[in-house]
C-alpha cells in the first residue's frame, strides 16, 4: 500500500506529460490550414472539454448525479444570443446598445458586447440557474437527484423550444427552433474582432485559453477546503455535517460552478456556431457529455479531459470518416440503409459498457473513486456505481 | 405528549445539584423537556437534562432507549419534536449540525464513520473545517491568507494525531487502511480539531479490549484536565461508566427513569429493573 506522501510525488511527476500535451495542443492549429475542418473540430471538442470538467465537479467532486446539464449550455449559449445579436431588436435605438466591440458589430441594432462580458455574463446566469436547480436536489440522494436534473435539463430545453411565444417586454425569450443568429464574431478588448469565414484558430485559441483557466479552476479547487468538503459529504454526509461542513452551501457551490463552467462553454460555442437554437438542447447532449466523464474517470480531472477528447473525436471524426470509408461501403453492400452517425449514441452506449466491463474506474482514473470502485468502500454514493452500469 | 405530571418521578428531582466537583454553578448544556416522536413511536420522552462545564457524564440505558436518538438531537441531525436546548447560553434547538458543531459540539459515532479514503490527516483536516475561512476565490486564486490557514490547518491535524496517540508513519494512512483502535483514535482527532468545549462520544470503547478501555478512560480524563473538554458519553461497559462518570443519567423507552452519582445509580431499583427485569412479587 503506497501512502499518500508517494502519491503526491508521483503527482509531481506526471506534470511533465501535461505541460507537453497542453502546449502540443495549442500548436495544433498551425498543422493545418487557417479554414481546415481539423481546427473547428478540434475548437468543438475543445468546448466539450469544458462541458466535461464542468459537470466533473458536480458529479465527480461532489457525486451528485446530474442528467440535466444540457441546461447550461441552452443557458450558455441563449446569453450570448442575448449579448451578441440583434435579438434585441430596439434596444437602444438604430445602434444597439454595445460595449468593446468592432464598428460593425456596433452599427448593428440590438446587444452587442464584448466575449468576455458575454462569457461573464454566462458565468452568472447560469451559476444562479445552477443553484436554483440544485435546491429541490438538496433533500434527496443518489438516483433521485439523477431523476429532478433530468427533468430541470428537460424543462429547459423546452422553454427554449417554445421561448419564441414567451415575451419578456417586447421581446421573445429565445427564437425556438428558429435560430437566434447571426451572432456576432469573437470580439476582444485590444485585440479587436476576428472572423471566423477566413481563419478558425483564433477561435481555437480563445476556447483553449477558455479550457485553460477552467482547468486551473478545477486543480485549486479539487485540493481546497471546499474540495475536501465535497469529498467528504460524497463518503459520508452525516460524518461531513456533524464534522461542521455546511450541507446546503457545499452542495449548492458545486451545483453553481458546475453550472458556471457549462455556461462558459455554452456562450463560446453559440459564438463559434454563430447561431442558438433549440434543437441543439437535446436530452442527449447531458448523458453525451456524462459519458466524456465517465469515460476519462470519475473526479479525475486529467481523465475527464482525455475522456472528452476522445470521445469528441469519435463523434465528429472517426465516424463520419468510418462512414466515408470501408464500414460505409459494407453497410452499403449488405443492404443496411444506416450510417455510423446515425447511430452514434448506440455506438457511445456500447463503448460505456465495455468500459464498465473492463475498467469501470475510467481511463486514467482518480485515487479515491477508484477505491470506491475497486475495494467497495467509501459507499456513500452506490447510485452512482449503479447508473453507470 | 402526555402531561409532565404523569411521568413517574426520577431518581433526582434536580439535575447534577449533588455533583459540583468544579464547584461551578452555570450548566453548559441544558435540555428541557425534549422529545423525538418517529410516527407513534416515542423515542425520547420529555428528557430534562443538564450538563455542567468541565465534567466527564454518561447517558446509560438499555438497547432502544434512545441514547443515540438524544445524541442526534444535540448534534442536530434530528430536530426534537418537542422541547428546548441550549447550549453555552444559546439556543440550539433543532439548529443546522454545522452551527452546533462551530458553536462548540462535536462528536463521534457508535459505528466508526470516517472519510473512508481520505487520510488521516485529511479527515482531521476535515474536522476544522467550521474554523476555516478560505472561500471560493482565496481558494482558487490560494491567497498568501489561504496559504497560511491551509498550512496551519495541516500541522494541527498532525498535532491532534499525534495527541491521540496515532503512530506518525500513519498519519498519510488511508482512513480505511487503520486498524480499529486507530481509526477510533483518528475519530476522536477529527472531532477535537473542531475546537469544541462539549464532545459528544457514543460507545467509544465498543470493539476494545478492556486493556484498551482502560487507556480509553484515563484518555477521557487527560481530555477534561488538559483540554478543558466536557464530555458526554453513552456508554454499555459499566466499568468505565462506574469508573469515568462524575454524573449518570439512565434512559429507557425513551424516558429518563434515573440520575445521580455512579454508587447511587448502581442501586438504583429502577435501573437494575430496566437491565434485569423485575423480580417477580413471590
Amino acid at each position: 500500500m503506497s501512502t499518500l506522501g508517494d502519491l503526491r510525488q508521483k503527482r509531481w511527476a506526471s506534470w511533465l506529460p501535461a505541460v507537453v500535451a497542453l502546449v502540443a495542443v495549442f500548436l495544433f492549429p498551425l498543422f493545418f490550414d487557417p479554414l481546415d475542418s481539423q481546427t473547428s473540430d478540434a475548437t468543438t471538442a475543445l468546448a466539450y472539454v469544458v462541458f466535461a470538467l464542468g459537470l466533473n465537479i458536480v458529479v465527480g467532486f461532489a457525486g451528485l448525479l446530474d442528467l440535466g446539464y444540457v441546461a447550461f449550455y441552452a443557458l450558455g449559449a441563449l446569453t450570448a444570443g442575448w449579448l451578441a445579436s440583434d435579438h434585441f431588436t430596439g434596444a437602444g435605438g438604430d445602434s444597439g446598445i454595445d460595449f468593446g466591440v468592432s464598428s460593425f458589430a456596433a452599427s448593428l441594432p440590438g446587444i452587442h458586447l464584448n466575449f468576455l462580458l458575454i462569457v461573464i455574463g454566462a458565468i452568472i446566469v447560469c451559476a444562479i440557474a445552477g443553484a436554483i436547480i440544485g435546491l429541490p436536489t438538496l433533500r434527496l440522494r443518489g438516483d433521485y437527484i439523477a431523476i429532478v436534473t433530468l427533468a430541470f435539463g428537460e424543462i429547459i430545453g423546452r422553454v427554449a423550444q417554445n421561448g419564441d411565444e414567451i415575451k419578456i417586454g417586447d421581446y421573445a425569450f429565445s427564437n425556438g427552433r428558429e435560430s437566434i443568429s447571426p451572432i456576432d464574431q469573437l470580439n476582444f478588448p485590444f485585440v479587436g474582432e476576428f472572423d471566423s469565414a477566413t481563419n478558425v484558430r483564433p477561435y481555437f485559441w480563445a476556447v483553449f485559453a477558455l479550457l485553460l483557466v477552467v482547468l486551473f479552476v478545477n486543480l485549486r479547487l479539487r485540493d481546497s477546503r471546499l474540495g475536501r468538503a465535497w469529498v467528504a459529504l460524497r463518503e459520508d454526509e452525516v460524518a461531513a455535517v456533524s464534522m461542521g461542513v455546511p450541507l446546503v452551501k457545499t452542495k449548492l457551490m458545486a451545483y453553481a460552478i458546475g453550472a458556471a463552467f457549462g455556461g462558459i462553454s455554452g456562450a463560446f460555442l453559440g459564438v463559434f456556431l454563430n447561431s442558438v437554437n433549440a434543437n441543439q438542447f437535446q436530452f442527449g447532449f447531458s448523458i453525451f457529455i456524462l459519458a466524456m466523464v465517465i469515460l476519462g474517470g470519475l473526479g479525475s480531472i486529467w481523465g475527464v479531459v482525455i475522456g472528452a477528447a476522445l470521445l469528441s473525436y469519435v463523434n465528429s471524426n472517426l465516424l463520419p470518416s468510418l462512414d466515408r470509408g470501408f464500414v460505409g461501403d459494407f453497410l452499403t453492400d449488405a443492404g443496411l440503409d444506416f450510417t455510423l452517425s446515425q447511430i452514434n449514441f448506440g455506438i457511445y452506449g456500447a463503448i460505456l459498457l465495455l468500459m464498465m466491463v473492463l475498467r469501470p474506474q475510467g481511463i486514467l482514473p482518480e485515487r479515491r473513486r477508484k477505491m470506491e470502485l475497486t475495494e467497495g468502500i467509501g459507499g456513500g454514493d452506490e447510485s452512482l456505481a449503479k447508473a453507470k452500469a | 405528549m402526555s402531561a409532565a405530571g404523569d411521568r413517574p418521578p426520577t431518581a433526582q428531582a434536580d439535575p447534577a445539584a449533588d455533583t459540583a466537583p468544579n464547584g461551578a454553578g452555570a450548566k453548559m448544556l441544558n435540555v428541557e423537556g425534549v422529545s423525538k416522536i418517529f410516527g407513534g413511536l416515542v423515542a425520547v420522552d420529555a428528557v430534562d437534562f443538564a450538563i455542567k462545564p468541565k465534567s466527564i457524564v454518561s447517558i446509560i440505558g438499555p438497547n432502544g432507549a434512545g441514547k443515540t436518538t438524544f445524541f442526534n438531537m444535540l448534534t442536530g441531525l434530528y430536530k426534537p419534536s418537542t422541547g428546548r436546548i441550549t447550549f453555552d447560553g444559546r439556543d440550539i434547538t433543532a439548529k443546522r449540525p454545522d452551527i452546533i458543531t462551530a458553536a462548540g459540539v462535536a462528536r463521534t459515532f457508535q459505528n466508526i464513520r470516517l472519510f473512508a479514503t481520505m487520510s488521516a490527516v485529511e479527515n482531521v483536516m476535515v474536522g476544522q473545517h467550521a474554523r476555516m475561512s478560505g472561500g471560493l476565490f482565496g481558494s482558487v486564486l490560494r491567497t498568501p491568507r489561504v496559504r497560511r490557514e491551509e498550512k496551519a490547518v495541516r500541522e494541527r491535524a498532525r498535532e491532534m494525531l499525534d495527541y491521540v496517540g496515532l503512530r506518525k508513519d500513519e498519519f498519510d494512512q488511508v482512513s480505511v487502511n487503520l486498524a480499529y483502535g486507530d481509526q477510533r483514535r483518528v475519530e476522536i482527532a477529527r472531532a477535537l480539531a473542531s475546537d469544541p468545549q462539549l464532545l459528544l462520544l457514543d460507545e467509544p470503547t465498543a470493539g476494545m479490549n478492556p486493556n484498551e478501555s482502560a487507556r480509553l478512560t484515563e484518555f477521557m480524563e487527560r481530555l477534561r484536565d488538559e483540554l478543558d473538554l466536557t464530555i458526554l458519553l453513552i456508554e454499555h461497559d459499566m466499568k468505565v461508566v462506574m469508573g469515568v462518570s462524575e454524573h449518570i443519567t439512565v434512559l429507557d423507552h425513551g424516558e429518563k427513569i434515573a440520575e445521580g452519582l455512579p454508587k447511587d445509580i448502581r442501586e438504583n431499583e429502577r435501573v437494575v429493573e430496566a437491565y434485569l427485569g423485575k423480580q417477580s412479587e413471590n
